[in-house]
């Protein structure tokens, strides 16, 4: 409990951190940030958007004594302001449409991946030199040594293009709206597959080797040998005594992993015209939208330590040996 | 009859350049309720005689000749579902490693009841119950069967250990330098142990250490290996009164520490270069040396 209590101290430290930093760049930069800003946005702006990003990072031309206080305000009540690039829209409405879609893409790949590669990992160690052993780890190496934008406009020209298997953009069609009915879930699922795959492709051989490599270290465990004298049998003693030893190395880069996600899948998400948030990303960034992009990357923060958080809190449940720590 | 017979075994470490003889045609045997010691410097194989007869050896190692009876039964010839009823129910090892044998991220009870229930048609309550007493028979509080491994002592562990190993009453318990790691009143809490067990329970013992006057104490007869070889084997009684081979003495503190012997002791972990001690002779009964003792000393010299 007190080793949570102060992960948890640790985090809203970070998290803190950030935001302030977040609040100290415009600031550091010289001259006034609104101008610059405004002088590099190749747009007019109408007077609201620039009150509104005023607003946002918090130079109303006050001390920072002040301003500082009320930045920290807004943050935390998730005021980021009004986008730029899609005005009036509100910063947190637009992240709220993008998330979901980034969060079904990256959950469902990486859900996809972890076990995937981790029992491909766990097989191949417990075989060793085996025919999986031997076969799978170059091949997935050599897949995922392509670069990844070629991959996937291969894969996106192939099953799409050519053989009109799958979608060619976005989540779902055009014409459907939202809703939980068959039909659309259908639709989504489909329009799913190749960017997932594309990802799962990619990120597999990693998990898989990583499994594969302190699995072969676990086996060569005291208490495997021991496992083994007592007359277990072999799947007990490669899932119970093994993986499950081998698997604590592998939840903290799960976590990150989570963390990331919410920052999107970018290239995938540009590639297949995915509308996640790092398609939004890209667009912010290209629209010179501010109080858009800072949204974004506080909510990435945040999902980051997040996960983490959540992560620290499963080690606790699956070692023991940090509980006393 | 004996309840192991080891008849001339060889295990060979096999690698690139060159493999050596961990074993080289050892041979002995272990009657019931008998405790056989095994001495012998560090890298000498006792630790791979000990695992050859469990059949846990891994590569490189390889058995390359010899055999190995249990009951009459060939050890080498069983199949992997054999062996695996066979492991444990009668042939249970406290490894030389054993504070670290114990699965971290189980609960010690998980552990004694996943061998009880790996071997016998139990509840699960039932074999939680039998655990409890398990421990409590190695003087440990059954209320730490919900404890982990880390959170027991060194020597608690080793008692965990030895608790887990008489778990099926097996017919022999071999024992890998089971106490080598504790301070010297643990070690004898534990020997004591072991002894009233191996009293109540009437197991064969293999006992392995290189400390000598444990080993005379706990003892029936004790064997002497050098470098893969057993060069003498015994009664205890014999082996401290009545040693024949150089080695042995050596071993026992009959010769000062002059520095002759000394420098031969140094050389014998090299196990290629005494491949060629001859086999034992009887010179009393029951009292088994290899003769030619004296000249591998001019060899090494
Ligand atoms: N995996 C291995 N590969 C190669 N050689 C090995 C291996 N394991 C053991 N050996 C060799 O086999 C010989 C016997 O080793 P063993 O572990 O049986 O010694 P031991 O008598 O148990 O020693 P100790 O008292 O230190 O435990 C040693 O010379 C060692 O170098
Ligand atoms: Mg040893």
């Amino acid at each position: 409990m007190r080793f949570i209590l102060r992960r948890i101290g640790f985090y809203l430290l970070a998290f803190w951190v950030s935001i302030t930093l977040n609040f100290l760049l415009p600031r550091l930069m010289p001259g006034d940030p609104v101008t610059r800003m405004l002088s590099r946005s190749q747009q007019r702006l109408e007077p609201q958007q620039i009150e509104a990003l005023q607003q946002m990072l918090g130079v109303n031309g006050g001390p920072w004594w002040q301003e500082y206080p009320d930045y920290l305000r807004r943050v935390l009540t998730g005021d980021f302001g009004v986008s730029i690039s899609r005005f009036p829209t509100p910063v947190t409405e637009v992240i709220a449409q993008q998330l979901p879609w980034t969060l079904l893409l990256g959950g469902v790949s990486l859900v996809i991946a972890v076990v995937l590669g981790n029992l491909l990992g766990i097989l191949a160690a417990w075989r060793r030199g085996g025919l999986l052993d031997s076969v799978a780890p170059p091949l997935l190496v050599f897949i995922g040594s392509f670069p990844y934008f070629w991959l996937a406009m291969g894969a996106l020209y192939l099953f799409g293009v050519m053989l009109g298997w799958a979608p060619l953009r976005h989540a779902f069609s055009v014409g459907l709206t939202p809703s939980w009915d068959p039909t659309f879930i259908g639709d989504v699922a489909a329009h799913l597959v190749l960017p997932a795959l594309s990802i799962v492709l990619v990120s597999i051989g990693g998990w898989m080797l990583g499994m594969r490599n302190t699995m072969i270290a676990t086996n060569a465990e005291d208490y495997i040998l021991m496992a083994e004298a007592k007359g277990l049998s072999p799947s007990r003693i490669m899932l119970r005594y093994g993986a499950r030893n081998a698997l604590l190395p592998s939840v903290t880069s799960i976590g990150m992993s989570i963390g990331f996600i919410v920052g999107g899948a970018l290239l995938t998400e540009v590639v297949f015209a995915y509308p996640g948030v790092g398609y939004q990303l890209l667009a912010a960034v290209q629209g010179l939208d501010y109080p858009l992009m800072q949204g974004l990357f506080l909510t990435i923060t945040a999902a980051v330590l997040l996960a983490n958080l959540l992560v620290d809190l499963v080690y606790v449940r699956l070692d023991p040996r940090v509980r006393v720590a | 009859m004996s309840v192991l017979e080891v008849q001339d075994l060889t295990v060979e470490y096999v690698s690139d350049e060159r493999s050596v003889r961990g074993a080289d045609r050892v041979s002995f045997s272990i009657e019931q309720g008998e405790i056989l010691g095994l001495a012998g410097e560090s890298g000498c194989g006792k630790s791979t005689c000990a695992n050859a007869i469990m059949r846990l050896l891994k590569e490189p190692a390889r058995i390359t000749g010899g055999s190995i009876r249990f009951d009459g039964h060939d050890v080498l010839d069983m199949d992997a579902a054999r062996l695996r009823q066979w492991r444990w129910r009668e042939v249970a090892m406290v490894f030389q490693s054993a504070m670290s044998s114990l699965n971290p991220v189980m609960r010690i009870g998980d552990q004694l009841v996943d061998t009880l229930r790996a071997h016998e048609r139990i509840s699960r309550a039932d074999a939680w119950r039998r655990a409890g007493e398990l421990l409590a028979m190695v003087r440990i509080d059954a209320d730490r069967l919900r404890a982990y491994p880390h959170q027991l002592s060194g020597g608690q562990r080793q008692r965990v250990v030895i608790a887990m190993a008489c778990a099926l009453r097996p017919r022999l318990l071999i024992l890998d330098e089971p106490t080598t790691a504790l301070d010297v009143v643990v070690q004898q809490e534990i020997l004591q142990q072991i002894r009233e067990l191996q009293r109540e329970l009437d197991f064969a013992v293999l006992f392995i250490t290189h400390d000598m006057s444990l080993m005379l104490e706990l003892s029936d007869r004790i064997g002497i290996m050098v470098a893969g070889r057993i060069v003498e084997l015994a009664p205890a009684a014999t082996i401290r009164d009545d040693a024949r081979h150089p080695y042995t003495r050596a071993l026992m503190g009959a010769f000062p520490p002059i520095s002759g012997p000394r420098t031969r002791l140094s050389g014998l972990a090299e196990g290629v270069r005494f491949t060629d001690v001859p086999d034992l002779v009887e010179v009393a009964p029951g009292h088994l040396v290899a003769p030619g003792g004296a000249p591998i000393q001019e060899e090494a010299a």
